[in-house]
Formats: structure tokens, sequence, C-alpha cells
């Protein structure tokens, strides 16, 4: 049976504030989406304050400025940021990019040649004594660190996950 | 270059054009404003060691000095996006404010969209719609690339739009950047007239007229639309302006535009247009070392 409570793949469903309200089994809320960047990478929660959460096939989750009524048949709204259906959740590279300037912790600051690789798409072997899993690459640029997108670091070894159509061979 | 003569009675200094229309053009890229300053874009761009040029006219346009702007720190950032020089205009003259809701009719893929969630600070709704669900897919990588979260993707025949999906029934301002006969990007793109008929041209306009209709329905009371395309014919610029002038309830008003420009034409191949079309810009390819186009602002309602 296909009801209006499951998830449908081709549109797009608000997140539920909390587990309260949810009504899709399995749903993230918007409050675990803000907890997990703020307990994991230490991006304050407030930093989302004026944007909604998405969910638009399963675990698939967007980050959206503007307005609109849920549920929402278009092709897109905002950007992707997060894939929640794993054990682990998934930040993406572009919304990494867009929001881990915020980022304090599980932040790994590469120097040009490793952001260089990083950015090619290839693994690399690093020190690292936070913790595992998935990490915000960054690099420091004209004066500032700015992230580069999400790698995968377990055992000494950090893995890309820039996706194919961003990768880019870099000066380093 | 043939299908240009005809242009020789409006444009001044017609020489000079033909010759600039030959001429490649070089790599011009925007200041995503969404991911930094133009001051830090800049000095990424002097850190890896890429020669540029800042525009005199928008301190947000950069001209690069390589031939892969999209192979630099700066771009893989998002600090830059390569967009024609013009191109950066129709947005410029749109000038949507943060939190409005706004329409870009042709969208894809997503130059112009992107630019107006920047020039929004990202808050906001963009309504960014293309009838073309490949060139659309282009748009979305690129808005994702650029951070740009205000934007709502929609796949739709603008001449027909339906603001069904959303909870209102009026944008404050629209963009149509028009589907055209690109006569305009000749130096990027040199074989872009070798296709070039009078038909083809026709029914571009009835296109255009369409979609240009349709978006001064959907834009509320006092509200702006910005026209563009990136071509030279009065009948795919001009006299299409002037029909929604004679159907619709709008006016065209006069802007601002620091480039070297030319006015809107109000007389072409024996057909008289409404006065106000002056007040439209032409920018052609010798005046100040760009592509060419046209843009027209007008305002719904009295
Ligand atoms: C000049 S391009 C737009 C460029 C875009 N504004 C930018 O800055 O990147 C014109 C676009 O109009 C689209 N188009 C053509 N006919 C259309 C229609 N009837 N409704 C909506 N879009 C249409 C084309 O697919 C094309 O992407």
């Amino acid at each position: 049976m296909s009801g209006d409570n499951d998830n449908v793949g081709r549109r797009f469903d608000r997140l539920p504030a909390t587990a309260a309200e949810r009504t899709v089994d399995g749903r993230a809320t918007r409050e675990e989406v803000v907890d997990y960047f703020e307990t994991r990478f230490a991006i304050p929660a407030e930093t989302f304050d004026e944007y909604t959460f998405w969910e638009k096939g399963s675990g698939k989750i967007w980050v959206y400025a503007g307005e609109a009524p849920s549920p929402l048949e278009i092709e897109a709204i905002g950007m992707t940021c997060l894939r929640t259906r794993q054990e682990h959740w998934k930040p993406t590279t572009d919304a990494v990019q867009r929001f881990g300037t915020h980022a304090d912790r599980c932040v790994i600051e590469l120097d040009r040649e490793e952001a260089a690789r990083f950015v090619a798409g290839e693994d690399q072997e690093l020190e690292w004594d936070g913790d595992w899993g998935y990490l915000i690459a960054a690099h420091e640029v004209a004066g500032a660190v700015e992230p580069l997108g999400v790698g995968l670091y377990v055992h000494g070894e950090f893995r890309s996950m820039v996706p194919k159509g961003r990768q880019r061979d870099l000066e380093r | 270059m043939e299908p240009l003569e005809r242009y020789r009675p409006i444009i001044d200094d017609f020489e000079a054009f033909l010759e600039a229309c030959q001429r490649p053009l070089g790599n011009a890229v925007r200041v995503n404003t969404i991911k930094a300053s133009a001051d830090r874009a800049v000095a990424t761009l002097e850190e890896e060691g890429v020669g540029f040029e800042r525009a005199d006219w928008n301190p947000n346009v950069i001209r690069l000095e390589t031939d892969s702007p999209g192979s630099t720190w700066s771009s893989f950032h998002g600090f830059t996006h390569g967009q024609e020089e013009v191109s950066v205009v129709p947005p410029v003259v749109l000038d949507p404010q943060p939190g409005e809701r706004v329409w870009d009719a042709c969208a894809a893929p997503g130059g112009k969209a992107t630019q107006l969630a920047a020039l929004m600070d990202d808050r906001g709704t963009v309504v960014a719609n293309d009838s073309n669900l490949g060139r659309l897919s282009a748009l979305r990588f690129n808005a994702e690339r650029l951070g740009a979260t205000a934007l709502a993707v929609t796949n739709q025949d603008a001449r027909n739009y339906s603001l069904k999906p959303f909870d209102f029934d009026a944008f404050d301002r629209s963009l149509v950047d028009a589907p055209c006969s690109c006569e305009g990007t000749i130096r990027k793109n040199p074989d872009t007239l070798d296709g070039w008929t009078e038909e083809h041209m026709h029914s571009v306009a009835g296109v255009q007229k369409g979609i240009l209709r349709r978006a001064i329905q959907a834009t509320r009371e006092g509200g702006t639309i910005v026209y563009s395309t990136c071509t030279f014919a009065p009948e795919e610029n001009e006299a299409v302006v002037n029909h929604v002038l004679e159907t619709e309830d709008c006016r065209v008003r006069e802007f601002d535009l620091a480039l070297e420009h030319s006015p809107g034409v109000t007389e072409w191949d024996g057909e008289a247009y409404d006065e106000s079309l002056e007040r439209a810009a032409r920018i052609y390819p010798h005046q100040n070392d760009t592509g060419g186009f046209f843009v027209a602002k007008l305002e719904v309602g009295a």
C-alpha cells in the first residue's frame, strides 16, 4: 500500500521538526539533522535557523532557504546536504563547502599538495588523531581556512569523497 | 558574417562592429558572493598565480588570462563562476532584493539564476525554470557548486507556466533570458550564424512573445521584469517587447548601465515600435570588447 505517509520518490517532503511529529518511519527529523552537524562538526545550530530541510527519495536530505509548501513535486529545492539512510550519515561535498566554514570539529587541515590530491579524488595516508569516519577536508586559501569537501578517514587513510564531476586537477 | 549585414543601418561604426565579431572572446568570471567577497576571490586568484583584470563597471566581474577558467582553486571553491561579461547585466538590471520571490523563466544552465540568488544574499525564493530537462541538470550542478540554497527548480514550458506547486500566486520580479538566435555569441561560437534563416528567427520570436507575456501575467502589479537576449535582431528584441506593450498592462522603464551601449531601436524593416523602446539597451561587441546583448526593463501595471 502506498498512502500519504510513505516516502514518495519523486516528491519533496519537509522534515518533521521532532520525532513526535514523524509520520514516515525512518525519516530523519530537523532536530536530528541540526544535531548531527552540531555534534559531529560543531557547526552551531543557529546556522540553520533560516533554512528548512527536505527529503526526496529515501534518505537524501536537501537544505533550502526559500518558500515552498510540503509536499512539493518539482525538480529540486536548494541543495542536497546529507545522506541519512546508512548507519553513518554522510554530508555532501557542496553542503560542506557552503556551511563548513562554521565547522570547528572533525575538520582535517591539508597542505596544498594534500588538498590537490584530495580534489583530484585520490586516497592518501595521513596522520589524524581525532574521530574516524567522515571528516571535513579544509585548507588555507588567501589567509583563511576554506572547506574543500568530505573524506572518509579509516586506518590511517583519508579517502576523498569528492564526486567524479567535481574532481579537478589543480596546481599543487 | 553575412547575416549581420542587415544591421548596418542601425549600428554606428559598423566596420568596428564586424571586426570585433571576428575576434575571439576572452574568459570572464563572476564572483559568487554567496561563497566569497570580490576581495577574497581576487586574493585567491593572485595566490594561485592566475593573471586577471577587473572590469571597471562591476566589482564582481573579472577577466581571466587563462584558457581553463574551470580549473582554478577559485572555481573549485565556487568563489567564481565562468560567465560572459555582458551576461552579468540582466540580473543587475532586475535588481532583486533579499526575501523576494523571483522567477527565472529560462534559467538553464543557471549563470543568471545563481547570480540572482547571490544578489539576494541567498535569501528568498528564486524559481529557476527551464523546459529542457538535460540543461536543468547542468543548472543543478552549478547551483550546488555555487551553494545557492534559495533556488527552487522547475521543468515547465514557460509560455503556460503554472504556479501551482507554490503557495504564492505572483512573483515580485521576473527574468526572461529568452532562447534566441544567439548572434551576439559569435565571438565564442564562430559557427553560430551558419544555420541562420529568417524563418527560424520568426519562430523563435513567437516563443519569446509567449514567454514574456506569461512573465508579465505572473508578476505582481508594480513588479519588475527584465527581458534579455544575446542577439541583435530587432524582431527578437524590440518587436517582442512592443508586442507585450500592446497586449499586456506594462511599460518600459529606464535604467542605468555603466557599460557603453546604444538605445533600443524604434524603427526596423518598415515597422515602428513604441518610443519608450529607446529606454532598452543594445550592447555591441565593439563597445566594451564583450559579446552582444539586448536588455529591456519593464514594470507591470501603470
Ligand atoms: C539563453 S538560454 C538561458 C541561459 C540562462 N538564463 C543562464 O544565464 O544560464 C535560453 C533557455 O531557454 C530555454 N527554453 C526554450 N524554450 C523555452 C520555453 N518555452 N520555456 C522555458 N524555457 C525555454 C532553453 O532550454 C534554454 O536553456
